[in-house]
């Protein structure tokens, strides 16, 4: 759906989206790295339980949640790809432990 | 079913009447509710909503349909909240079954939570005044220790040493329970008209009401005042005298979990799609509703962590202040006025609470032109009884 601008080159970052190995730039967000890699969908909304992906890109939609290193509710849109991060898929209403 | 979230375009245009059977002025869940109540026995009625720039309380509460307490000084408030906590349910059903609209009613009981020694000794005097009173409505309500009040709610933090519980409390979804009052009155041919402001209001030598607005004037038999802290300046127009002051309310919205609260705190509740908010907080701060600070916010967050200690891991995405609409008292005001027959105020802080009580008791009687003795106890006469 996306494709890249080649002059916009960044080092190579080295991801895992849903356990998978998934490559992007420095200088991407995660929700930029995700649409790059074709994942227009990451997360499963809350109430009705349907398919979301990054829409807004700035921070406003909370369409991007994504799980990161274990962390459920993260903004993918927000938060800048590093190297080893492990990203997986919101699914539905994160736990929370009592 | 139709999406709910969507206007009724259906609805037939028609022509507005020269003259309004009712006019309110005020859409919010006052205004809202008294219209709902009052459409079955008026053909023609019409809410004038003021716009975006308006306080807009109805907008940023926090949804307790609460009773346990109030009506320290007036037991007749205690009644009436009881009264409207009992009468709930049959508008949630109404309202379900009118705009398809699930309000999310639920009245698992409520929780006061007391933090300290110092908190429970306050409450606790409190609670045995407001319930010493004689004419104080009988329901139950106990002094729950830590262990009982972790038996309702999983995760209980330590800090809370104890918590007044009741059975006669609950929340609802207000944002929906807004959505559904309009949708419903739009269904049943209310005209609301938007963008309305009212600013002169002159009473002919034939009783009708003439209302100034930016967009020409509203005609109506019955006058209904339910703008909040505009009560006050529009009674003055019409007789009336309404004190009402801002008092600024500020809520911390936290991102949505999976359900762990069942039953409402008055601080703190989860909501019905999962989101949690947190409040309580009573500012004398006039009529500022842009503002909300870290000190309050600081404060109401650090409770909430104290209350349930899971909720340190869940962020907090929004934060936003309201303004409650607060009589001397604190009681609701509902009185006709003398001077100018036919024109009706009324104000409380509690639009939620008392919404079932307005739709089904008080919108009847002032459709039928009088307050009966069930709601004499809140007209402004008693902020003027005679100094010694």
């Amino acid at each position: 759906m996306f494709k890249r601008l080649e002059a916009a080159a960044g080092r190579p970052l080295h991801l895992t989206f849903e356990g998978r190995p998934l490559v992007c730039r420095d200088g991407d967000s995660v929700a930029a790295a995700l649409l790059a890699d074709g994942h227009a969908a990451c997360r499963d909304t809350a109430v009705g339980n349907v398919p979301r992906g990054p829409y807004c890109m700035m921070g406003i939609c909370y369409d991007c949640l994504v799980t990161i290193d274990g962390r459920p509710n993260r903004q993918a849109c927000m938060t800048r790809a590093r190297e080893g991060m492990a990203v997986e898929r919101q699914a539905g209403a994160r736990e929370i432990a009592p | 079913m139709k999406p709910s979230g969507i206007p009724d375009a259906a609805a037939p245009a028609r022509a507005r009447p020269a003259v309004y059977d009712a006019v309110i002025i005020g859409a919010g869940l006052v205004g809202a509710a008294l219209a709902y109540g009052m459409r079955p026995a008026l053909a023609e009625v019409a809410v004038l909503d003021e716009g975006d720039i308006a306080w807009r309380a109805s907008r940023g509460n926090f949804g307790l349909v609460w009773v346990q307490s109030k009506g320290l000084g007036m037991p007749a408030y205690a009644r009436w909240s009881l009264r409207s906590a009992r009468l709930w349910p049959r508008l949630a059903a109404r309202l379900l079954d009118e705009t398809g609209i699930d309000v999310h009613l639920e009245q698992p009981g409520g929780l006061f939570p007391m933090l300290d020694d110092v908190e429970t000794e306050a409450r606790v005097k409190f609670m045995q005044a407001l319930h010493g009173q004689p004419d104080m409505p009988r329901y139950p309500w106990k002094l729950l220790d830590h262990k009982e009040a972790a038996a309702l709610v999983p995760g209980l933090g330590p800090a809370v040493r104890h918590a007044i519980w009741s059975p006669v409390d609950g929340t609802v979804n207000p944002l929906k329970l807004f959505r559904a009052l309009h949708l419903a009155l739009g269904r049943a041919g209310v005209d609301y008209l938007p963008r309305r402001p009212a600013s002169a209001i002159a009473r002919g030598d034939d009783g009708i009401f003439s209302i100034a607005t930016p967009q020409g004037t509203i005609r109506g038999r019955i006058l209904v005042l339910a703008a909040g802290l505009n009560n006050r300046p529009l009674g003055g127009q019409v007789g009336l005298d309404v004190p009402v002051r801002p008092q600024r309310g500020q809520i911390l919205a936290l991102e949505r979990t999976r359900r762990l609260l069942e039953i409402p705190l008055n601080t703190l509740r989860q909501m019905d799609e999962g989101s949690w908010l947190v409040a309580d907080s009573q500012e004398e701060a006039g009529f500022e509703d842009r503002v909300v600070g870290l000190p309050v916010l600081a404060t109401l967050a650090e409770r909430a962590a104290l209350t349930l200690p899971a909720l340190r891991d869940v962020r907090i995405v929004r934060s936003w202040s309201a303004l409650r609409i607060m009589s001397p008292d604190g009681f609701p005001i509902y009185q006709e006025s003398q001077t100018h027959p036919g024109a009706f105020v009324a104000t409380c802080h509690s639009g939620v609470t008392l919404a079932a009580a307005h739709a089904l008791e008080l919108a009847p009687m002032i459709a039928a032109g009088a307050l009966q003795d069930g709601v004499s106890s809140f007209t402004s006469r008693r902020f003027h009884v005679q100094k010694a």
